[in-house]
């Protein structure tokens, strides 16, 4: 028995804005009845482009009627850019949540809706995320979505895979090629995380932490580059945030100095430093 | 709220005479049956007339008879118990409709170097006996098919598999954990060498089973440990369990009649009438090689977990083979391998009655479960006049 929330319980019972729209102007399915579930999406738009009527059919079970009623109020007298928004996890809080392993209702939902845009847009189905090679033969998931769903809501196991995509619910001959997607964003992530903590300190800095990683980072970054070049900087003083540098050798007469001073020095400073940091030309 | 129970097949009340019956040993009956005082001893005495009642549903001798916890450990002592004794067979035979205790315990042992050969069964759910004589080799340590099926309640013809087990030398497990109690079973003149039975699917409680070993059979204990069950099974009884079981044997005997009658003629009327009023049905399995009791009816285009639910608001219980209800996302591996149409494989519903069920039980599901199929049918995307082409090939290509 699955743990529903009242308001999917509400939604499974009472569903609103079942039925069809004739001569609708936007139409999204997804699914299909060989995989256990789908969904219709039709909606009317206004002149100015919002949605002033919509309406669903859907095949499958509880969460899945209550996930496409649910969008079906979420979209209601929104314009197509605001809806364009709404993601998986806005249809399961919308709902109180949903179990885990129904969380592809939502994901339904939004791709529904994805589709519903791109009819009305006239763009032949742009979807990045579908295209790639199928990993999943029974339910033909792609690679790409997989690598999607992972990084979107952060997923570490085969399992939540499947609950967010169906991937490796069906022969499970594909898992470990799922379990080698996972492992592969996730390598990948953390490489980014490393640099991303060697670049940036995390705690807040101190006046004299950050005044010596301002000194460093010119010594290391800044200087050598403008070296190469027969110029170079010299630091004069650092207020808060405010960093107060002079050019040396060819720099002065240079007459691009005013550009490297922001798209290096003060950028560099900004990378390893502090985002807040403002670099200042002043005469020595 | 009213309940209307009709899911006797996953586990069925416990008949108040059985509790009845068990009372006194949680009470002032708690000795250890294997203790030498005569405090102990009587509780022994007990067990063993309950391994009679056992013994007399199946038309088998109490010697023939080993408790266990469960319908599952049965299975795992049967097919563990003949390969650790006959260590060089190395290949068995099973069905792509056993239930999970035998499918998946075949797949295990697929993995872990035997060979295994599920055969498979047609739209009606019946086996191909052609199919089952090629299939037993000199090697087959174990022929293992299920009397009943638990989601269709087809009904095997096991003493012709037996035949052809036997003749080829092998020997056959029979899970007929739905089987007992709802339909007369004689194992005096039968070709069954082991057979499994569970306490709560006929009115005894959960976590009690029994394994019929047939004498002269050779078989190795699953559970290792003291002398219980005549160094069958080690642990120490289950002694209220034991005795409920033992009761509810006794009572089944007593109302086997009643099952093959009244109670068949509840699922026949339900199921008619269903058929008649409800959209687009259709009935999974052998209409006539059947459980009394069961029924498994597809309705197109509709989901089966959304189905249980609007049940479930009017106290009905049944079970689905639909994904969303199997916990994983495919439906039904008994379904898939009958080839049901993708059209209706989600769109399942089990009805399985017991000797508990009345005349009003089956109207009040004539009366809500067709109106139920009509509002999911509203809002489904699908129906007849559906030009459906879909992945027919993409759902063949899974089983």
């Amino acid at each position: 028995m699955w743990d529903y929330s009242e308001k999917v319980k509400d939604h499974f019972f009472r569903p609103r804005n079942v039925g069809e729209i004739e001569n609708p102007d936007a139409v999204g399915e997804v699914g299909s009845l060989a995989c256990g579930d789908s969904l219709k999406l039709m909606l009317k738009l206004d002149k100015s482009g919002r949605i002033v009527d919509v309406k669903f059919k859907t095949f499958g079970c509880g969460s899945a009627i209550a996930s496409a009623s649910a969008l079906t109020e979420m979209v209601n007298g929104k314009t197509l850019d605001e809806v364009a928004k709404i993601t998986d996890n806005d249809i399961a809080d919308y709902l109180d949540g949903l179990p885990e392993q129904k969380m592809h209702c939502s994901v339904m939902g939004r791709e529904a809706l994805e589709a519903a845009i791109a009819s009305y847009r006239g763009i032949k189905i742009e979807k990045p995320v579908e295209e790639g090679t199928i990993v999943c033969k029974c339910f033909g998931v792609t690679d790409n979505k997989i690598v999607h769903e992972v990084r979107e809501h952060k997923l570490t196991t085969i399992e939540q895979v499947t609950n967010y995509c169906k991937a490796g619910g069906g022969c499970r001959s594909c898992h470990p090629q799922i379990q080698a997607i996972i492992d592969e964003v996730w390598q990948k992530e953390k490489e980014k995380a490393i640099i991303e903590s060697a670049r940036k300190p995390v705690k807040k800095l101190t006046n004299i932490q950050k005044m010596k990683l301002i000194q460093e980072t010119i010594e290391r970054d800044i200087r050598p580059a403008l070296q190469s070049d027969g110029g170079d900087i010299e630091l004069i003083d650092i207020d808060g945030d405010r960093v107060m540098v002079s050019f040396r050798g060819s720099c002065v007469e240079c007459p691009s100095s005013k550009v490297t001073l922001k798209s290096t020095v003060e950028a560099k400073l900004q990378e390893f430093v502090a985002d807040t940091i403002i670099v200042e030309e002043v005469a020595s | 709220m009213k309940v209307v129970y009709t899911d006797n097949n996953a586990t069925t009340m416990v008949a108040p005479e059985v509790i009845e019956a068990m009372l006194p040993y949680f009470t002032e009956h708690y000795g250890n049956p294997s203790s030498m005082h005569s405090f102990g001893g009587q509780v022994a005495k007990k067990i063993d007339s309950a391994r009679q009642q056992v013994a007399d549903i199946l038309g088998a001798d109490p010697s023939e008879i080993v408790f266990t916890s469960c319908g599952t450990e049965s299975d795992n002592a049967a097919i563990w118990g003949i390969l650790r004794a006959n260590p060089h067979k190395r290949h068995i035979v099973t069905s792509r409709v056993e239930h999970p205790a035998v499918y998946n315990l075949g797949k295990y042992l697929a993995q872990s170097g035997y060979h295994v050969t599920e055969l498979g069964v047609d739209s009606n759910g019946m086996l191909n006996l052609n199919e089952l004589a090629d299939a037993v080799r000199e090697d087959t340590a174990i022929v293992s098919i299920m009397y009943a099926n638990n989601e269709t309640g087809v009904i095997f013809p096991i003493e012709e598999i037996g035949a052809i087990v036997k003749q080829k030398g092998s020997v056959l497990h029979t899970d007929a954990v739905q089987a007992v109690g709802k339909i007369p079973l004689d194992l005096s003149k039968s070709t069954i060498d082991l057979l499994t039975l569970s306490g709560h699917k006929l009115h005894a409680p959960k976590g009690v089973g029994a394994l019929f070993v047939r004498k002269g059979i050779t078989f190795s204990p699953f559970i290792i440990g003291g002398h219980q069950e005549k160094n069958r099974r080690g642990g120490t009884e289950n002694v209220p369990s034991i005795i409920g079981l033992g009761k509810a044997c006794e009572l089944a005997k007593k109302f086997m009649s009643e099952e093959t009658t009244r109670v068949k003629q509840l699922r026949d009327k339900l199921e008619d009438e269903i058929l008649k009023k409800a959209p687009d049905p259709r009935v999974n399995g052998h209409r006539t090689q059947r459980l009394p009791n069961t029924t498994n009816l597809s309705f197109e285009f509709v989901e089966g977990e959304a189905i249980l639910l609007l049940l479930n608001e009017k106290g009905i219980c049944a079970s689905s083979g639909s994904a969303c209800t199997s916990g994983s996302l495919e439906p039904s591996h008994v379904l898939r391998a009958m080839g049901v149409p993708f059209t209706a494989v989600h769109g399942s519903v089990r009805l399985s009655l017991s000797r508990y069920n009345t005349m009003e039980d089956v109207d009040y599901i004539i009366e809500h479960l067709p109106p139920i199929i009509r509002r999911l049918r509203e809002i489904s995307p699908y129906g007849r006049e559906t030009k459906v082409k879909e992945q027919t090939t993409r759902i063949s290509a899974r089983i």
